[in-house]
């Protein structure tokens, strides 16, 4: 599949005009720019169109027109993934579903409710919060990500700790396939016959087909819920406080954890009046008033035993929401001390944070960079946020470097390139160091069950480096391309 | 190293785009702030040229800055899009007839003495029964959208419009507290007199002395939000000059974007330090009136409002300026209010400056859901503290049919304290 003709992509763009409307069709050069990246800023790439449908059946006939014209599909929600996921590929259709945002139907009698992807994340909590219920899956960007994209990412969050991952809270989808068939996968029933195709569906990064609508499944809100917060003098104690927690059988709801350069960027964004030149572990309890008691208390102690020089409570619930605020806004609060940044993603055993902490502080200073690190502690899920400054000729290479060694020292120590952020086309390199061919083979077969060829986010997730030799990490031309023997496309 | 610029402060995160109107409204990611950040820098870096799209994606910010506290990372979104818009400005891309248009409006909004006339003309054009002729004959919406909207907007000028005028000095009821200078406003001073008239009521009854300085024109809020940096650095200076020397403890404003634009004066003048450091000195003085009465506690008795009032937080008084407590906390210390919030209460009402004007079916969009909201909210008062969005919202209202009167918190707290007064007086 090359890249579309001028004429062919005039061509398309009217075909999609007549399903979607003129309005929603994105086709002049100055307007596809702002559609190059999503959250990750490198490897930007201009798509051959964007197109905005409005309904399932638009979906489809989109899916269609596009495939007829040789074009590959890029689905996108909000375009906040950290990992590439919806950047577009060379000639492809960007299928923005940010237009479907109904919710579609609650049912309250059975906990769930049925969405459009393009519905917000916290607008599902928004819509069922006056009765008492919520959606527990809370990625750092949940005021802004879709639903969509978080079924497509299998996106965590603070919380995921205690109520797991987008997965274990998707219960159906509707989906279109690369021949334009809907299908509708799982179902609100307990435990169905047949083949689960909604396990392979989350978390598939949109290489299967376009999910149109999804059933949730909504929690009620916790009778109480506490906030607190250890300072510790280092990441070193406080690692060791979190695998000393979970080792206790204690279960808080969240165990967030941020180091110093973190704490800078949090309270640049947000004035919390947090200490720096420490740790913190951020931690909530929630459930029946005793538990949250319990896990408070048996927390704290743990926590001041491995070193905590204070446990500290919030002192009202405006102050609870701006450390939250302060947690959640991090990554991009960075942008704050530091004028370019990589957000890394990768998991380790929670028995080896605080080493694994220490191994990144000597790799970093190795490269003469400094990484901030603020993370779910609780899971094991790192983000390690690597800063430089792009105008020093040489950073963003040295920067990509590290973190590419970081990932390699979270898969030595038994951990896996990305928790929640997906693989994207930012870790697909990776993958071959993760995983055996074997493995990558099988995945691609399923790959194939749904989309043969390969019309759908082409080039994610799996490694294809297309020239041998090529490196991760952001575009530098091969020695062959420089040689002129071959290009780029 | 080339210099680090507003524009390169964005991170792309994208967690300006659910509190952004036309994104809400669009789902389009050039409607967007982020979007926008990536076409300002792409027009500045010479990748695009300015075209009828791209300036039509610019026009199409409100300029609400909603974006703004909504970014982690700080990005100045207010300087990126004013710098964006100086560019299109400068640039002959705008067709003949929108040129002209804006610059008929910028003939005119800055211009009190010509507003005046123009409420003239509205108060003949209202009881000479011609006005009704017009709406219902629905004549301007068939020449021109723009035209319509500007009729539309038109408040019910009487008698006292044409009439109000401002005394030069109000003294201080009691113990003086302070000394601030009242600043008039261009469209506040002629279509809503009673605005300042409670204000001087309110402040002097708190025990502050009121001086109003006379000349005053346009601070240039409305010509440095739409790209005209050159008549708004010339129109702040005028008014600078006229509070220079007044010996003042606070300069009070009871319109949000001018206090917006006035607090940030230093940055207009960037050929000229002395003068920016006389506009900073200016700045640093300037305060809301709910800002300047809530740092204060108050002394003037309060009297009861048996009333459901529904508070519009002003974009350049809540966003701008991060003052969304302060009012709130005025109309909650009038015994027997009930204050409500609206849905989606911190967006934009459409009103914008002149964007109801240039941008006449986005903002009727943006109004119309703004107006439901305000109807859902089932009050029948309105407090809104800027004179653009309450003409905006009460011609949306008016054309919903609904029964809701706007008002300035100031004049709900002077109803206040006046019905606290012996004799009502």
């Amino acid at each position: 599949m090359g890249p579309l003709t001028e004429a062919a992509r005039g061509a398309l763009a009217a075909r999609m005009a007549d399903v979607v409307g003129r309005a929603h069709v994105v086709s002049e050069p100055s307007e596809l720019l702002v559609y190059e990246c999503d959250g990750l800023t490198h490897g930007r790439t201009r798509p051959a169109l964007v197109v905005l449908p409005g309904s399932t059946a638009e979906v489809a006939e989109v899916v269609k027109a596009a495939r007829a014209a040789g074009a590959p599909i890029v689905p996108r929600g909000a375009g906040t993934g950290l990992s590439g996921g919806a950047r577009p590929v060379p000639g492809c259709v960007v299928v923005s579903l940010a237009r479907m945002t109904r919710i579609l139907g609650v049912d309250l009698e059975n906990g769930t409710v049925r969405v459009e992807p393009g519905v917000i994340n916290l607008d599902v909590t928004r819509a069922v919060a006056g009765a008492g219920w919520y959606y527990a899956p809370d990625p750092s960007s949940q005021g802004v990500c879709t639903i969509g994209g978080n079924v497509a990412e299998n996106s965590g969050g603070a919380h995921c700790l205690k109520y797991g991952f987008t997965t274990n809270h998707v219960l159906a989808a509707r989906l279109v396939l690369d021949d334009g068939l809907v299908l509708d996968v799982g179902g609100t029933a307990a435990d169905a016959p047949g083949y689960d195709l909604l396990a392979p569906l989350v978390g598939s990064e949109g290489m299967l087909g376009i999910v149109t609508e999804v059933t949730l499944r909504l929690l009620r809100k916790p009778e109480t819920t506490r906030t607190f917060l250890a300072i510790f003098p280092s990441s070193d104690e406080a690692g060791d406080a979190v695998s000393q927690i979970i080792a206790a059988g204690i279960l808080p709801a969240a165990i967030e954890m941020m180091d110093s350069l973190a704490i800078q960027a949090a309270k640049a964004a947000t004035g919390l009046d947090w200490p720096e030149d420490c740790a913190l572990l951020l931690m909530d309890a929630d459930g029946p008033a005793p538990e949250v008691e319990h896990v408070h208390r048996r927390a704290s102690e743990i926590a001041r035993a491995c070193g905590a020089r204070a446990v500290q409570v919030p002192r009202d619930e405006a102050e609870r929401q701006l450390m939250w605020k302060g947690r959640k806004s991090a990554f991009a609060a960075v942008g704050r001390i530091s004028p370019n940044y990589l957000v890394e993603d990768g998991v380790i055993p929670r028995s080896e944070i605080a080493s694994v902490l220490r191994e990144i502080g000597r790799l970093a200073a190795e490269a003469g960079l400094r990484v901030a690190n603020v993370f779910h502690a609780g899971d094991g899920n790192l983000h390690p946020l690597v800063l430089y400054d792009a105008r020093n000729p040489g950073e963003e290479e040295r920067a990509a470097h590290l973190g590419g060694d970081i990932l390699r020292l979270c898969i030595r120590v038994g951990g896996s390139i990305t928790g929640e952020h997906g693989v994207g086309a930012e870790k697909a390199a990776y993958m071959a160091e993760q995983f055996t061919p074997e493995d990558l083979d099988t995945m691609m077969k399923v790959r194939c069950a749904f989309d043969g060829g390969a019309l759908f986010n082409p080039g994610k997730v799996f490694p294809t480096p297309r020239l041998c030799g090529e490196k991760p990490g952001p575009y530098e031309p091969h020695p062959v391309e420089r040689a002129g023997l071959a290009e780029r496309w | 190293m080339p210099d680090r610029r507003p524009i390169d402060d964005c991170v792309h995160c994208g967690f300006c785009l659910p509190v952004c109107p036309t994104y809400f409204s669009w789902a389009s990611e050039m409607d967007s702030p982020r979007g926008r950040v990536d076409l300002a820098r792409a027009l500045a870096d010479g990748q695009v040229a300015l075209s009828p799209t791209t300036v039509a994606h610019l026009d199409r910010c409100l300029g609400c800055l909603a974006c703004q506290p909504a970014c982690p990372s700080g990005v100045r979104y207010g300087l990126i899009i004013e710098e964006a818009r100086a560019r299109v400005e400068d640039s002959n891309v705008r067709p003949a007839g929108d040129r002209l248009f804006r610059a008929f409006l910028f003939s005119l909004f800055p211009y009190p003495a010509r507003l005046r006339a123009v409420a003239a003309f509205l108060w003949l054009y209202r009881v000479t029964g011609l006005q009704w002729l017009v709406r219902e004959s629905g004549l301007l919406r068939l020449l021109s959208a723009r035209l319509a909207a500007l009729e539309a907007l038109a408040p019910p000028v009487t008698w006292h419009h044409l009439t109000a005028s401002l005394p030069a000095r109000v003294p201080a009821e009691g113990t003086r507290r302070a000394r601030v200078g009242l600043l008039g406003g261009c469209v506040q001073r002629v279509f809503f007199p009673g605005v300042n008239e409670a204000t001087l009521r309110v402040l002097a009854a708190e025990g502050i002395e009121v001086v109003v300085p006379p000349g005053q024109g346009c601070c240039g809020a409305l010509s440095a939000h739409a790209g005209r940096p050159a008549e708004a650095a010339r129109l702040a200076r005028d008014l600078l000059e006229r509070f220079e020397g007044l010996e003042l403890d606070a300069v009070v404003t009871n319109a949000a974007g001018c206090g917006s634009h006035l607090k940030d004066l230093g940055s207009h003048f960037p050929g000229d330090p002395a003068l920016a450091a006389r506009a900073r000195a200016f700045s640093a003085k300037v305060r809301d009136v709910s800002e300047l009465l809530a740092a204060m506690p108050p002394v003037a008795p309060r009297g009861a409002q048996a009333c459901r009032v529904a508070y519009h937080s002003a974009c350049h008084l809540g966003h701008a300026q991060g003052i969304t407590r302060q009012p709130r906390e005025l109309l909650q210390g009038i015994p027997g209010l009930t204050l409500v919030e609206l849905a989606r209460g911190e967006e934009c009402c459409g009103s914008a400056g002149i964007y109801n004007l240039v941008e006449p079916e986005a903002a009727e969009e943006i109004g119309r859901r703004k107006a439901d909201a305000v109807v859902a909210a089932a009050a029948p008062i309105l407090a809104a503290a800027n004179p653009g969005c309450a003409l905006h919202i009460q011609r949306m209202l008016r054309e919903r049919g609904a029964a809701v009167q706007a008002a300035h918190p100031i004049e709900l707290l002077d109803a206040s304290l006046r019905a606290a007064r012996p004799r009502g007086g």
